[in-house]
């Protein structure tokens, strides 16, 4: 596998310039002429899409959902960031790019960080252009909050729904192309393959939801932004429907997959209450300003948190981390949570959970500020959960959020195979090991609206020659009949166990072994295991209806053959880092305090995966990061 | 009607996951699942939405389907699911169905034209606190229909009502509001959706919370634009 990242030549501050002034343009009279597909329609996909449109190129978009606006993009509750320094604190395009890259325990590119950095500053304007009702000042200015892992305040906000005012302001301008002629749009349809020719993506194959029936389509370039897959380990803050299957199914054609293992687990989330649950909420991250976290110091307590008198208790983090104490980052605060529940200390009905206890704050503001401050977000918490936590301590334990890794992209985010990008969270590329809070808007938005736009002409501009493609290509129809097979395999098993048993199954394995911490002993575990699982998926799996029409089913059945792959390789990228680093923790790897130990001579690359065939050992390629700008440091919270 | 038991529902669980085990009891016995929609799950993406004992969303006010659990039912009560009902909603099977007609609405006219590259430096436009926060109570519908659901003529006029203050509300949307709210309001006619005759019950089911009073911020500026040309 041949990995160029085709960083542009120069100091970092001019290379995106450098790019843009240099790389090949499409005449506007040939646009009209080449064809893209785009599959997703979140933040990333409908930007993606609308500017394309908008270009003149003639776009096909695609979702699984009954409409764009439903992407997963509309659940991010807290902002998105942005180098404006509307608040004269010293915030800058450069320091923006040194929180991130650190922030990402250095593993990360330094010219992907930086442009992601500089773009954001278009973002908001063109949020605004949009209608976007970000937050305000009384003067009529832009408001902006602060988040984790920074000193400035960089972040703007729509009250906690900033994910679904951005994603609406790209919808409606997607709609605008819709209405253009410019975009054909495709709900309810799922991707079940990628088509190559000659080496180049050149279509895919979907399956209407509401009919299954399957459809081919062409174009001069196929784009990915399917999300994250945090769902793989089934109790997740991600939506039921989002999935791996369009990134995993590419990758088998020949896509390298970068950092499969490098997953962010969220400290505050809602706990499990029972196996018939079915994700976890999110609790914001700005709880833990006025919240104090915190286990009873006796195992298997069983008295109401308000009876445990104050000695009694164990503040964790304040004890481990008494610089940042409440307020550690996410990767550390979310292990420690895990520390005391492994060791018997954890509460609620499943001793899953830990308090988040705001009696210390009430007593100190008064109920009336804490309310002001979090009064949604309690009436949230109470409506999931029937509890009062202006009288009792929340419950709250870690949950899968975020995908760092994806498929390798180039700077031009090109993946491996010509002709097929990856954009927004299924994409590898600026997070590093550990993403920092409200840089996944920004990344997803930058991609879709502001790099893609351009680098794809530079694919494009050599393609006019094509002409149009037929999906009559025995190319298709082999893809097709693949697609078929695997279909009625899935669908004529009858066994005895539903998709959803399997998922639930795969994800606590992953959960404990491939989580928040590793051992060399649990991967090798984990691996055999989920190779067993899938074996007996294929042999037991019971999925009624047939595919031939309406069958949620199938589509369940469908990603967790996907994620039953995935697993595996998620499995052998943390067992083959001996190093810890970020949202990767190997317990082998360690200070004596307890912090990721990075290995920078063996490790400064990112793990990109080759596919190698069905059950044979994936193929590790590296790519080495070249640190020009900075150098990496030791990230300390103590 | 298809009428189905359910043992040892947990009153922790929510509507949806009740459904889940429900469904996970019919595929273990070879019948294909209850068809119905949803996917955050957490009130936000606005996928879900069923009738529930005669009620938009359940009983719960401003909460989603997929907000509402089950401790909100007594034990051995009968619960009457049924889709959202529309002429403009046809029902794709069992619970679910097709709301693109709202989608249509929107590509009608809900946005402000403004192309990838265009904007103007974001703090050029100031707009006063009220004001954006105002813009955000009608941009929060989550588009699931159950106005529509609720309303004894099918209207969309909450929905279209919402997206057109959103946007006249904010000095960006103000150049287009004129032609945006005629052909949204157009459009709207175009599909099957029955006319608006100010129940309100559309405000009393939506589970953001949109005020009918968009409803009437939509007329006032539909009939300024009829009425008025160029505004003046």
């Amino acid at each position: 596998m041949q990995l160029n990242a085709k960083i542009p030549e120069g100091k970092l501050q001019e290379k995106w310039a450098r790019y843009k002034a240099t790389c090949k343009l499409v005449n506007p009279n040939n646009k009209k002429k080449l064809d893209i597909i785009v599959v997703g329609t979140g933040l990333a996909g409908s930007a993606a899409a609308a500017s394309f449109a908008e270009l003149g190129y003639n776009v096909k978009s695609f979702c699984f959902q009954d409409t764009p606006r439903r992407a997963h993009s509309v659940a991010a509750q807290g902002g998105v960031n942005a180098a404006k320094n509307y608040q004269n604190d010293g915030d800058s395009v450069y320091r923006m790019f040194y929180d991130t890259l650190k922030g990402g325990d250095f593993r990360s590119r330094e010219g992907n960080v930086y442009r992601l950095a500089e773009c954001s500053l278009s973002l908001i304007d063109q949020a605004v252009a949009q209608g976007v009702p970000f937050a305000r000042e009384y003067g009529g200015y832009l408001s902006n909050r602060s988040f984790g892992g920074v000193q400035v305040k960089r972040t703007f906000y729509a009250r906690g729904q900033t994910g679904q005012q951005l994603l609406l302001g790209a919808y409606s301008a997607l709609s605008r192309q819709v209405a253009a002629g410019k975009v054909k749009l495709f709900t309810r349809h799922e991707m079940l393959d990628l088509v190559m020719i000659d080496g180049k993506a050149r279509g895919v194959i979907v399956r209407n939801l509401d009919t299954g029936e399957l459809e081919r389509h062409a174009a001069h370039a196929v784009v990915l932004a399917t999300g994250g897959y945090g769902k793989i380990y089934y109790l997740s803050t991600l939506a039921m429907g989002c999935n791996g299957s369009a990134i995993w199914r590419a990758h088998k054609k020949g896509a390298g997959l970068a950092s499969a293992s490098w997953t962010q687990i969220h400290p505050t989330s809602l706990p499990q209450l029972g196996a018939y649950q079915s994700k976890l909420t999110l609790m914001s991250e700005s709880l833990r300003n006025d919240g104090r976290i915190w286990v009873p110091k006796k195992e298997n307590e069983t008295r109401r948190p308000v009876d445990i008198p104050e000695e009694e208790r164990d503040y964790y983090l304040e004890r481990r981390y008494p610089a940042f104490g409440n307020l550690a980052p996410r990767d550390i605060s979310s292990r420690a949570a895990k520390e005391r529940i492994d060791a018997g200390y954890g509460v609620g009905p499943q001793r899953n959970a830990v308090y988040l206890d705001f009696s210390h704050s009430i007593r100190e503001y008064g109920i009336d500020i804490i309310r002001e401050r979090y009064g949604n977000l309690f009436s949230m918490y109470q409506k999931i959960t029937g509890i009062n936590a202006y009288e009792t301590p929340m419950m709250i334990s870690p949950a899968a959020h975020f995908s760092m890794g994806g498929l390798w992209v180039d700077y031009e985010l090109m993946t491996t195979i010509p002709g097929l990008y990856a954009i927004g969270e299924c994409n590898f590329s600026d997070h590093g090991a550990n993403r920092l809070g409200a840089n996944s808007l920004l990344q997803a938005c930058v991609d879709g609206y502001f790099i893609l736009p351009y680098t794809i002409g530079n694919y494009l501009a050599d393609e006019l020659k094509t002409g149009k493609i037929s999906t009559d290509r025995p190319e298709f129809e082999q893809a097709e009949k693949q697609v078929v097979e695997q279909l009625t395999r899935l669908t004529t098993i009858n066994g005895n166990r539903t998709a959803t048993d399997y998922h639930k199954e795969l994800g606590a394995l992953l959960y404990d072994k491939c989580g928040l911490q590793r051992t060399k002993e649990g991967l090798e575990e984990a691996i055999t295991r989920i190779r067993a699982l899938r074996a007996d998926f294929w042999k037991n799996l019971k999925v009624p209806g047939g595919h031939q029409n309406v069958n949620s089913e199938v589509e369940k059945a469908g990603r967790v053959a996907d994620y039953l792959e995935l697993a595996e390789l998620m499995c052998w990228d943390a067992l083959t880092r001996d190093e810890s680093c970020g949202a990767h923790f190997r317990e082998e790897y360690q200070t004596p305090e307890g912090e990721a130990l990075r290995q920078d001579d063996k490790f400064q690359f990112v793990s990109v995966w080759e596919y190698a065939g069905p059950d044979q050992d994936p193929i590790l390629n590296k790519e080495h990061l070249e640190f020009e700008e900075i150098k990496p440091a030791v990230r300390s919270y103590k | 009607m298809v009428d189905y038991q359910l043992d040892d529902v947990n009153p922790e669980m929510s509507f949806l996951e009740m459904l889940d085990t429900l469904n996970e009891q019919l595929v273990l016995k070879g019948e294909p699942p209850i068809e119905f929609d949803h996917d955050c799950r957490e009130g936000i993406c606005g996928q879900c939405g069923l009738f529930i004992n005669g009620r938009a969303h359940g009983p719960l006010a401003a909460t989603t389907t997929c907000q509402l659990h089950m401790r909100s039912f007594e034990d051995g009560d009968t619960i009457y699911v049924e889709p959202f009902r529309a002429k403009a909603f046809p029902i794709i099977k069992d619970l679910k169905i097709n709301r693109s007609a709202l989608d249509r609405i929107i590509q009608a006219g809900g946005f402000i034209s403004t192309h990838t590259g265009d904007a103007p430096e974001a703090n050029s436009i100031p707009i006063p606190h009220h004001v954006a926060e105002q813009a955000f109570d009608s941009a929060a519908c989550i588009g699931c229909g159950a106005c529509v659901a609720t309303c004894k003529n099918s209207s969309a006029a909450l929905f279209t009502g919402a997206k057109v203050s959103h946007l006249v509300i904010l000095p960006q949307g103000k150049a287009e509001a004129a032609t945006r709210v005629v052909q949204m309001v157009d459009q709207m006619e175009k599909e099957a959706f029955g006319n608006c005759t100010n129940t309100k019950a559309c405000e009393v089911e939506c589970p953001q919370g949109i005020s009918a009073d968009d409803i009437l911020r939509m007329n006032f500026e539909y009939n300024k634009a009829v009425l008025l040309v160029d505004g003046k």
